[in-house]
């Protein structure tokens, strides 16, 4: 009897011991994806019911984390689909030969461009599995109370009234951060945009540690509105949150990548998945309101689009930006890095200069005299404007800088060394405009 | 007198080595792996290099201090609270000491990644607190606005530990000295800062170094907050997204484990130089004196507002958990049943899973210390006390830098008779808490064996019986009761760890609940069920806490009378 329970026992455990081991089984696809529970738990469930011999896995990291992980898992033992927004991500792991082509199993009824973007990687390494555009979400009670109107454009969250009530990220911390960033730099021009975005990080009350940070302020009310990526806005209002999304002009719709990972054990069904992704099926589940997402399937290929549901080929036509992936990756980290030097380290003087200099244009009205708009001008020039040009940042001299070897202690140091000249600088302009906006105010 | 006849008994050393192998491949070469790789170059020469780059990342240095700050800042913040609370029940004789005791309790339950979502809508920006101060006095209090965030939680959080180590300590005090004092003039504030308090150090100093150590150590809380520069953030974010190649994650981590064991020192010398509590046995404690109507109605009003702010997180979680939208108001919109709804289908494995490693892990934890205890109490190996310092000495190594330490040194490695890497599956984060918790088993199992006579072994011996059916038939059964209490210790304190947990989960289907609420948590319709999520953490951390508590209390009734000999 006794011996009984201790074999039954032992059984048990060298049960557990292999159920612990899922990708030992035939016929697991694991998927590693930076996107929330609400999408892979819909995926899973109904991938799982169209194919019961297949069993789906999820490993949730954020993308940066995701290549990591690709990265340290020897062959044979990695993930089989690679699946998130950033395009960079994917093009870092087909450059390190970790994916694997997967142009023969697009769906044809998915058009190759959207606007100026191609959906699928032009050489096949992975495929547009959904769309995102960039835009302005805000909270309607928060509006309401402080008797805000509504934003359409980039430049509505730059008026006096929104000093302190607009939420933001840093590009460094988030990718669909950077992509809205370069989006407004391409479609406004460098010193214009550069404009825009300096003066929205003025009027921000705080720029949050993580994409996720400005839609969830903005969900619980700490921040009135900010830039996000659409489906955390969309699927916060259909979620019934008192928020609404909108998209500017300036806004560019590019694809959220699926991609197929060399050294997998099971590419077969990992292949099942990605044509999953891609029908109709699994196109339609991007519709679902905690998900909200915008499909690469055309609308006239799929039913029961619901009501009031964005069109991205609408869109994209409307949209004034011909997203240029080149220009985008070459500044890449010269963008961040003057973001976060300049903004992100210096947020405090540039809040204070931004005030500053509301207060000034306040107190003077709509008629000031000559000398006032001389100093109010030159010090908006100052706080608002980039520290280097939009040919300074292609130069060979910081392209050199930027895209050497980071190991290198002498690499390190010159990045150290401009980073350190960019915020200083930054903190001496923002001090100074405030002095001439102040001066500008009792002219 | 005991049972031994040899130095080495050979089935209690062959016990003695497997514990000693267990813990060196779980514990001490993991820790070693990682102090090597943060003091060795690529070529394996020894190199103070990385060090150096860390201090040159202006970030990391930022993160180094605002770790310190955050640390420091909860200390002050939390003796605030608890130091009048802990004077309040030795000093006076009043009803609310009672409710004191409960306090103490109410913030250890709750993890404190989970109370700091709710404290975000309760005290942020534009939550209930701040929107209601808004409309009545057009003013606001940035509590939770970046680090101070961090500080008010792990504050709140973390208080209890001061309050009831200051709580022993002064009711340790000689009433004698204080009768000197008051002899020789000192009264009022002058008695209580140059008498009572440095009496009092002792106990004071235990407490705000744990408070200091479990603040340092804390990733949870900052996470949830979006609070990336502060030194265990870094080290998460460096491993996970530079990679396990990455120095700085190691120089971090060796960082951290340099402040706990500082911290750690400090108080065990404070201590150990400084124990004038238990000069004098038998004497009289503090006088206690009832309170007047004014001095009650002031001790009953910090009291109250201390409740009310250690419930908060409580409060805000449950209603988060029964909301349907709660945005830019003071409460939720209306009420639904539908988040628990969606952890019971999609998440019932989640809880599955916690139930299950934390079984196994406190399950190895009372083995192991059960094993100790009985080498340490009732053996003459040599060297056996190491077996306790080893195995105590985990209390000083972060959750992170654990999984960090588990990761490198086990990578690549796969399972004897299976395809799988050991990394990659759940026995690894099993492991790391049995590891993590086995300081608090170990205790609970020494105390319950050095409450046993040793008479009753020998007696046993004396009919005949061998070492073995002494143990299974004396030994264990009458420590049942503390072994049972260290069970469940290990157990609720793992159901709510994080830190090591989400550097070890590989995949969503081996996540327990803790992972689980801090995924929810990343999107806009996962607060509802993850904080669902964390009201059932909560409430299996509660009633294992209390039977923990029944335990001891039978427990001690039933010791009781066969200690008086």
């Amino acid at each position: 009897m006794k011996a009984k329970l201790k074999q039954r026992l032992k059984y048990t455990f060298l049960t557990l011991m292999l159920a612990s081991a899922p990708s030992a089984f035939a016929g697991t696809v694991t998927i590693i994806t930076s996107f929330p529970k609400e999408l892979t738990q819909a995926y899973k469930s109904a991938f799982e019911k169209a194919n019961p011999d297949i069993k789906l896995e999820i490993l949730n990291k954020n993308t940066v984390s995701g290549i990591a992980y690709v990265r340290e898992t020897p062959a044979g033992q990695r993930p089989e689909v690679f699946w998130a927004s950033a395009p960079d991500a994917f093009e870092v792991l087909g450059a390190a030969g970790m994916l694997e082509k997967a142009g023969d199993i697009s769906n044809p009824d998915v058009p190759d461009k959207i606007g100026s973007f191609p959906i699928n990687d032009p050489s096949g390494l992975f495929l547009g599995q959904a769309l995102a555009g960039y835009g302005i979400m805000y909270n309607t009670r928060f509006l309401k109370a402080k008797n805000l109107a509504e934003p359409k454009e980039w430049h509505d969250l730059l008026k006096p009234e929104w000093f302190g009530n607009v939420g933001m990220t840093s590009p460094s911390r988030s990718g669909t951060q950077h992509l809205t960033v370069e989006t407004i730099l391409q479609g406004e021009g460098w010193d214009e945009g550069w404009n825009t975005i300096i003066r929205m990080a003025g009027n921000s009350s705080a720029l949050t540690e993580r994409s996720f940070g400005v839609p969830d302020g903005i969900n619980n009310g700490q921040f009135g509105a900010g830039p996000v990526i659409d489906f955390f806005g969309l699927s916060s209002k259909f979620s019934k949150f008192p928020v609404e999304f909108v998209y500017p002009e300036t806004t560019a719709i590019v694809p959220a990548n699926i991609g197929l990972i060399s050294g997998a054990k099971n590419t077969e069904e990992g292949k099942k998945f990605i044509q999953f992704a891609l029908g109709k099926e699994g196109q339609a589940l991007l519709l679902k309101p905690e998900i909200s997402r915008l499909p690469v399937l055309p609308y006239e290929k799929m039913e029961n689009i619901p009501e009031g549901y964005p069109d991205p080929i609408k869109l994209a036509e409307r949209s004034k930006v011909h997203f240029d992936t080149n220009l985008s990756q070459k500044r890449y980290y010269v963008v961040q890095s003057l973001f976060d030097q300049t903004i992100t380290f210096r947020h405090k003087e540039l809040q204070q200069a931004t005030q500053a200099i509301l207060d000034a244009e306040k107190k003077l009205g709509n008629n000031p005299n000559d000398k006032a708009k001389t100093l109010l001008d030159e010090a908006k020039k100052l706080a608002w404007s980039p520290l280097i040009t939009a040919d300074q940042a292609l130069s060979d001299e910081i392209q050199a800088i930027f895209q050497g070897d980071k190991k290198d202690v002498q690499v390190s140091q010159k990045i150290s060394k401009l980073q350190g000249e960019w915020n200083s600088q930054a903190e001496a302009n923002y001090k100074k405009a405030i002095e001439l906006a102040k001066q500008a105010g009792n002219a | 007198m005991t049972t031994i006849n040899t130095r080495f008994p050979p089935g209690l050393t062959i016990i003695a080595l497997l514990i000693l192998a267990f813990l060196a491949l779980f514990l001490v070469i993991p820790v070693i792996t990682v102090f090597y790789i943060a003091f060795t170059d690529f070529d394996g020469s020894l190199t103070l290099g990385h060090f150096g780059a860390f201090f040159h990342q202006p970030l990391l240095k930022e993160a180094f201090y605002n770790s310190l700050y955050v640390a420091v800042m909860s200390v002050i913040f939390a003796s605030l609270i608890a130091i009048p609370l802990a004077y309040f029940t030795v000093r006076f004789r009043f009803r609310g000491a009672l409710i004191i005791q409960t306090l103490g309790v109410l913030p250890l339950i709750m993890p404190p990644f989970v109370g700091a979502v709710a404290l975000q809508l309760i005290f942020g920006r534009s939550g209930t607190v701040n929107l209601l101060l808004q409309d009545w006095f057009n003013v606001s209090v940035p509590v939770m606005d970046g680090l101070n965030g961090v500080i008010f939680v792990e504050s709140l959080h973390y208080f209890p530990f001061i309050l009831l180590n200051l709580t022993v300590a002064l009711r340790n005090i000689d009433g004698a000295m204080e009768e000197a004092a008051l002899n020789m003039g000192a009264k009022g504030w002058r008695l209580f800062r140059r008498v009572i308090f440095p009496l009092a150090l002792p106990g004071y100093v235990a407490g705000a170094s744990l408070v200091f150590v479990k603040v340092f150590d804390d990733l949870g809380t900052p996470l949830v907050l979006g609070i990336t520069n502060m030194l265990a953030p870094q080290a998460y974010l460096r491993i996970t997204q530079v990679g396990l190649d990455d120095p700085l994650g190691y120089v971090i981590s060796v960082l951290m484990i340099a402040f706990s064991i500082l911290a750690l020192w400090l108080s065990a010398r404070v201590l150990k130089d400084k124990d004038f509590s238990t000069i004098q046995k038998g004497g009289n404690s503090l006088q206690q004196r009832t309170l007047n109507k004014t001095e009650s109605l002031l001790a009953y009003g910090w009291i109250f507002l201390v409740l009310l702010l250690v419930l908060s997180p409580h409060i805000g979680v449950l209603l988060l958990s029964f909301a349907t939208v709660w945005s830019y108001a003071p409460l939720p919109d209306g009420y639904t049943l539908s988040h628990y709804a969606a952890v019971f289908t999609h998440s019932n494995d989640m809880i599955i899973n916690t139930l299950l490693y934390c079984s196994l892990a406190a399950g190895i934890d009372i083995v192991l210390g059960t094993a100790i205890a009985y080498l340490i109490l009732r053996t003459r190996l040599p060297a056996r006390r190491w077996l306790d310092w080893i195995a105590s000495a985990a209390l000083a190594v972060p959750g992170i830098v654990l999984a960090i330490g588990y990761l490198r040194t086990f990578r690549g490695l796969e399972i004897p008779g299976t395809d799988t890497m050991l990394t990659s599956t759940w026995i690894i984060i099993m492991l790391a808490y049995s590891v993590r918790r086995l300081p608090y088993a170990l205790r609970s199992c020494i105390a319950a064996l050095q409450q046993i006579n040793i008479s009753l072994e020998e007696a046993a011996a004396s009919v005949g019986a061998t070492r073995r059916r002494i143990i299974q038939r004396v030994v264990v059964p009458l420590m049942a009761g503390g072994i049972l209490a260290g069970f469940v210790t290990s157990f609720i304190t793992a159901a709510v760890e994080l830190s090591a947990t989400i550097m070890l989960v590989t995949r969503d289907s081996d996540a327990p609940m803790s992972y689980g609420i801090y995924l929810y948590m990343q999107s806009a319709s996962g607060r509802g069920p993850g904080a669902a999520l964390g009201v059932m953490a909560i409430v299996v951390v509660a009633i294992g806490t209390y039977i923990s508590h029944l335990i001891v209390e039978r427990n001690a009734m039933r010791t009781r009378p066969a200690r008086t000999e």
